[in-house]
């Protein structure tokens, strides 16, 4: 019997479960040695041969290149994981996050300081939020 | 005998600490964030406890993929901030408690809970961040926490993460281990993390006030029915990261009416949106 994951129907969100974690073990594992300083270093002398060291799927490294997180994710990267390569970027979570909307920074910081976006319209996929598929990109640029 | 005097829950969010580190403190946009944590500071140091068990969630920081410990005690005599990728955070080590931690391991895995016990790893935003916005700033070199503190990170990063009814029984568990332990030490429980936010998709950014306000209430009148929220009501009400709450009835679960006890007290209510990218929510319970 499959298992059960009702989480599926979620609009814009992907849970990182086992099937997701398998495919982006590599690509995580690499997030993870941005962890130590000497790697950062060697990771922004050179982006490409510091990725060929690992495992990665060539799509999961043009996704890092491309600093696509939504791509990332699709790939199996989990968002604490991918955290790593905007600390070496030297951006914060919150422009990795809004980075993932379609929005500026400023629109999506002012959606924060607004009181965020709202979960009416964005609990199921069909209904009609912001975070629904038809209404990508989001953003106002 | 010692004894749980208090409860304390509150965000652990990176940018507190970033804030808190830069001196950001006063900015109008951080403002609301910290006064909201002033009556906390006060009083740690009216009830300075003897003890911090604190619960919180590592984020690919001590745990990769390589091992993923649904819940993991640390049972070391110290541990190091971690650098989480942008450096790190210039705070005092965490202090541990090795003897109460292997008391607490010993018990809790004895009523059939399967920790994993962690003899060295570093701590990250999760687990310090709290310690200062309770504490106060301290000095990375002089400064200290002011007691021994016993990590316990729970696993919400990948599924499935445990219910917020095992949670709920795991509190109730190691209330009963600190009870069997013999020296007189009055010890504080701490639920880190939570609040509605979302961090990854187009869907980043989610924030449900109604929902935040709804969990408060129930954690502090209600906490069966807290325990009864399933995972799809926090991810479709509260945001992917929202799920991180689970953490917080590992606390309301040590209090003394899970077992039967008195009800009690909540000294301090707070929540404020946002920070970053999430709400912000904090609440200290007494034991009456």
């Amino acid at each position: 019997m499959a298992l059960d994951k009702p989480y599926l129907d979620v609009p814009g969100t992907t849970i990182f479960d086992a099937e997701q974690s398998r495919k982006g073990y590599w690509l995580n594992q690499f997030c993870m040695s941005l962890m130590k300083a000497e790697n950062r270093e060697r990771f922004k002398k050179d982006e490409r041969a510091y990725l060929d060291e690992w495992a990665m799927t060539e799509e999961q490294k043009q996704a890092v290149l491309a600093r696509d997180l939504n791509w990332c994710i699709r790939l199996g990267g989990n968002i604490y994981f991918l955290a790593k390569i905007g600390a070496t970027d030297g951006k914060s979570f919150q422009q990795m996050a809004g980075s993932m909307t379609g929005m500026t920074e400023e629109e999506y910081r002012n959606m924060m300081v607004a009181g965020g976006r709202s979960a009416d319209g964005n609990r199921v996929v069909g209904e009609d939020g912001d975070a629904q598929a038809h209404r990508q990109p989001q953003g106002e640029h | 005998m010692a004894r749980i005097t208090a409860s304390v829950y509150t965000s652990h969010v990176p940018a507190i600490g970033a804030a808190l580190d830069l001196g950001k403190t006063h900015e109008p946009y951080w403002q609301p964030v910290f006064k909201g944590y002033e009556f906390g500071q006060q009083w740690m140091k009216d009830h300075k406890p003897d003890v911090i068990f604190l619960v919180f969630n590592d984020h690919a920081t001590a745990f990769s993929l390589d091992m993923i410990p649904t819940f993991a005690i640390g049972t070391a005599a110290e541990y190091q901030p971690a650098d989480e990728g942008w450096g790190p955070r210039p705070v005092p080590k965490v202090i541990g408690h090795p003897e109460l931690a292997s008391h607490i391991a010993q018990s809790v895995i004895q009523q059939d809970f399967d920790l994993t016990i962690v003899n060295k790893m570093d701590v990250d935003h999760g687990l310090t961040v709290p310690l200062s916005l309770m504490c106060g700033p301290q000095d990375p070199v002089k400064g200290a926490w002011p007691c021994p503190v016993i990590p316990f990170a729970v696993n919400v990063v990948q599924y499935p993460v445990p219910s917020g009814q095992r949670c709920y029984n795991l509190g109730k568990a190691i209330a009963k281990a600190v009870a069997s332990y013999d020296e007189d030490i009055n010890v504080h429980i701490w639920g880190t993390g939570g609040m509605s936010h979302q961090l990854q998709g187009p869907r980043a950014g989610l924030i449900n006030k109604d929902f935040d306000n709804a969990f408060l209430d129930k954690l502090i009148h209600d906490p069966e029915a807290a325990a009864n929220i399933s995972h799809i009501d926090y991810v479709r009400e509260a945001g992917s990261e929202g799920i991180e709450l689970v953490m917080w009835l590992i606390a309301r679960g040590a209090m003394a009416d899970a077992a039967g006890g008195p009800r009690p007290k909540a000294v301090q209510r707070f929540y404020h949106v946002p920070a970053s990218n999430t709400a912000v929510g904090h609440l200290i319970l007494e034991n009456q």
